[in-house]
């Protein structure tokens, strides 16, 4: 016990205390000791990104898709300003990461030295929380607080800066077993008090709606959301980060609420007399203006492990501190203890409501189009990878296309930036959710604007062997920017023209890859089906589809939730 | 709050990056010295107000926090203020001092140096009492408060 290891040598031997199997990063000056550390062993494996942002996405892609914390590592500087943007991703979403960045040494510190930022400065507006480790000592207990902090309450990055003489002291190692904080002690349960209220107003409910957000996801509570909406019979609908969380193939499921949420989910928000809001935040591209949300009068039941999301943009009647999984769980005893059922007349009133709501039917577009249709092409994604894929995408019309259109039924199936909406996030998130699902199949759905944020992680993709499947949905625009600007800004599309495009074929092949391009509709279904049979390659597939096609239904920004532009 | 480097520019950090104001804030180490003790003067509705806790509650560092305004309590800040002092005024001055039971900490012939402590209206009053242009400069600390009787914020 009496030997004293480096702080590089603890910084490994925290991670593999933890059990971490796969970390993402960029070497540099000042991570030297600690890289050197990571070749000495083979427990903890590295993936080394091309940019160290892609290391972050990576990180969060694996965390997402296998509830571990996902862990970076990156240099001090331009290594920490790169990564901000993946940082702030995962803050956002509520995702839990550890970054270990290496900064200059203590004694340089605040020199203006080479490679120095102010990293938790710079970080600290997009972290749960960060450390600065000045002293080798406590470098043990600062890892541990970091993945206990980033996996607990409400998930987040959490960043620990390791000057470079910190990496090279020695001390004595003991990897602490359990970690406690007088400052940070985050509520799982839920008031029971709460609870039973939530449970008398569920079964006064005339018009219910159940709202599931990317919480349930979070706290694991996809069967327990499912169990509670099939034993009240109540509609359920899920908000872009919540997809997943009940089953979007099932008769209950209304889809996708907010922006580009569908007519039913919207209107049944807007006109429910009952809403219960699980692991959700009420965020203005989900229940627009929210004056006009409040037009309508309603009851809430929120349920939130947040108190600060909780009557921030909405005043709410039934507000419950707690994990999502704990209070469903409790909320289900509860019910199925009492003999009272909600009022069955009502439900099927407001099922037949919903039903009417149904038949505008949204989401139509034009099926026998001659030239490839956005939505058709992830239709035909859906059945045929039954539903069963992991799917990534980066952020505009192609990411409200595949949440509207590929029917999640698996929680941790559809990965998105969908608070930060980072363009970028695609390709090297899908890194990291097939880094930790080595058998499952992984489809990024992007577009020729966003895929080019990252192009570089193609060659990443390569060096590891990452089979993904990339649906590059190219309609030569920055698909969303210039829907806005046919709707809002007159036609006038600024800059919003992609010029210049690479050839995506040759593109992918020179990475080492299959590239396809595919620009007839009759083409889609066998192209998809070639790509998914290329089992151990990347397939880089440009689908040129219609320019003018938009995403509805569109609530328009400042516009109420029932004020939507249908198709 | 803990006593550690950081913490305070989290706090602040908070208040800008969420819109809030800060009208005063002071912030020393506790008896305990790992800890330190913040007083912190916001304006806000009901609304804003429980938000700024919920959030500063979010605060790693933030051990605990409580709402003065909620109960009785006491606030008191401090302030030095220099003020030119010659011929007649000098006596008039001194007077002034004794009403708001100030003290004099430091003379020259041509001013004072007055140690004002109460709660901040106290020493706006006693400011604007003082003739205007006799005020050469002040320094004033922002309030601290502590709840009034038996009950106490522990940790």
């Amino acid at each position: 016990m009496s030997v004293e290891l480096t702080g590089a040598e603890i910084t490994i031997r925290c991670l593999q205390e933890e059990g971490v199997h796969c970390i993402f990063g960029y070497p540099g000056g000042a991570v030297l000791f600690i890289y050197d550390e990571l070749f000495k062993q083979d427990k903890v494996r590295h993936i080394l990104v091309r940019h160290e942002q892609a290391a972050i996405h990576a990180a969060d892609g694996y965390a997402r898709s296998s509830n571990k914390v996902g862990v970076a590592l990156v240099t001090s500087g331009p290594g920490v300003t790169n990564a901000v943007t993946g940082i702030a991703t995962a803050y956002m979403d509520s995702i839990p990461l550890v970054v270990i960045s290496g900064q200059v040494p203590t004694s340089a510190i605040g020199l203006d030295a080479f490679q120095e930022v102010d990293t938790v400065g710079i970080t600290r507006p997009c972290v749960k929380h960060n450390f600065l480790v000045k002293d080798v000592t406590e470098l043990a207990q600062t890892i541990k607080k970091a993945f206990y902090i980033a996996s607990t309450g409400r998930p987040g990055p959490v960043l620990v800066d390791i000057p470079k003489d910190v990496s090279q002291q020695k001390t004595k190692f003991a990897y602490p077993d359990k970690i406690t904080m007088r400052s940070y002690n985050p509520v799982t349960k839920g008031h029971s008090r709460q609870i039973k209220k939530a449970a008398e107003l569920i079964l006064s409910a005339k018009r219910p709606v159940i709202y599931a957000g990317g919480g349930v996801i979070l706290s694991d509570a996809a069967p327990q959301l499912t169990e509670l909406v099939q034993m009240l019979n109540f509609p359920c609908t899920n908000t872009l980060m919540g997809l997943g969380g009940y089953p979007a193939t099932d008769k209950q499921s209304l889809g996708m609420l907010g922006m580009h949420g569908t007519y039913e989910a919207n209107m049944a928000m807007q006109y429910c007399d009952v809403l219960v809001a699980v692991g959700a935040r009420f965020d203005d591209r989900v229940i627009g203006n929210p004056k006009h949300f409040s037009n309508e009068n309603r009851k809430i039941i929120h349920i939130d492990i947040d108190p600060s999301s909780i009557s921030k943009r909405v005043k709410v009647d039934v507000p419950i501190v707690g994990d999502v999984l704990d209070v469903l769980k409790e909320l289900i005893k509860l019910l199925k203890a009492g003999k009272e059922k909600p009022d069955q007349t009502a439900l099927k009133e407001w099922w037949k409501q919903i039903e009417l709501w149904r038949e505008r039917d949204c989401l139509k577009y034009d099926r026998e189009s001659k030239i490839i249709k956005p939505q058709m092409v992830i239709e035909k994604l859906f059945s045929i990878t039954k539903g069963d894929a992991f799917i990534t995408s980066d952020v505009g019309q192609h990411q409200m296309w595949a949440a509207q259109f590929y029917k999640f039924d698996k929680p941790r199936r559809w990965i998105n930036s969908g608070g930060l909406g980072t363009m970028g996030f695609g390709m090297p998130a899908a890194m990291g959710v097939q880094l930790a699902n080595p058998k499952g199949k992984v489809a990024c759905i992007t577009g020729e604007a966003s895929i080019q944020m990252c192009i570089q992680e193609l060659s990443t993709c390569k060096q590891y062997k990452l089979p993904l499947k990339i649906i590059n949905l190219n309609n030569r625009y920055m698909g969303m920017v210039r829907q806005w600007q046919e709707f809002f800004h007159g036609n006038r599309y600024a800059e919003s023209y992609m010029n210049a495009l690479p050839d995506f074929v040759k593109l992918a092949e020179s990475y080492g890859h299959v590239g396809m391009k595919i620009e007839r509709p009759e083409d889609v279904e066998s192209a998809l089906k070639e790509a998914f049979k290329l089992k151990d390659q990347l397939v880089f597939m440009d689908f040129i589809t219609d320019q003018t096609e938009n995403v509805f239904p569109m609530v328009p920004g400042g516009k109420g939730l029932s004020e939507m532009i249908l198709v | 709050m803990e006593n550690e480097a950081g913490a305070l520019s989290r706090v602040a950090g908070l208040f800008s990056a969420r819109g809030y104001n800060i009208e005063s804030l002071t912030v020393a180490p506790t008896e305990d010295p790992t800890l330190s003790r913040m007083t912190l003067v916001t304006i806000g509705s009901d609304e804003v107000v429980e938000q700024v806790t919920k959030q500063l509650n979010k605060l790693i560092e933030v051990v605990k926090i409580i709402d003065l305004n909620e109960g009785n309590h006491i606030e008191r800040e401090l302030m030095l203020v220099k003020v030119r002092a010659i011929g007649s005024d000098r006596e008039e001055i001194k007077r002034l001092v004794e009403i708001f039971r100030g003290c004099i900490v430091d003379v020259t012939d041509k001013s004072y140096t007055i140690e004002l402590t109460g709660t901040s209206s106290k020493l706006d009053a006693f400011l604007e009492a003082v003739e205007r242009n006799a005020v050469l400069e002040t320094v004033r600390t922002g309030a601290s408060g502590i709840g009034r009787g038996e009950w106490i914020l522990k940790v």
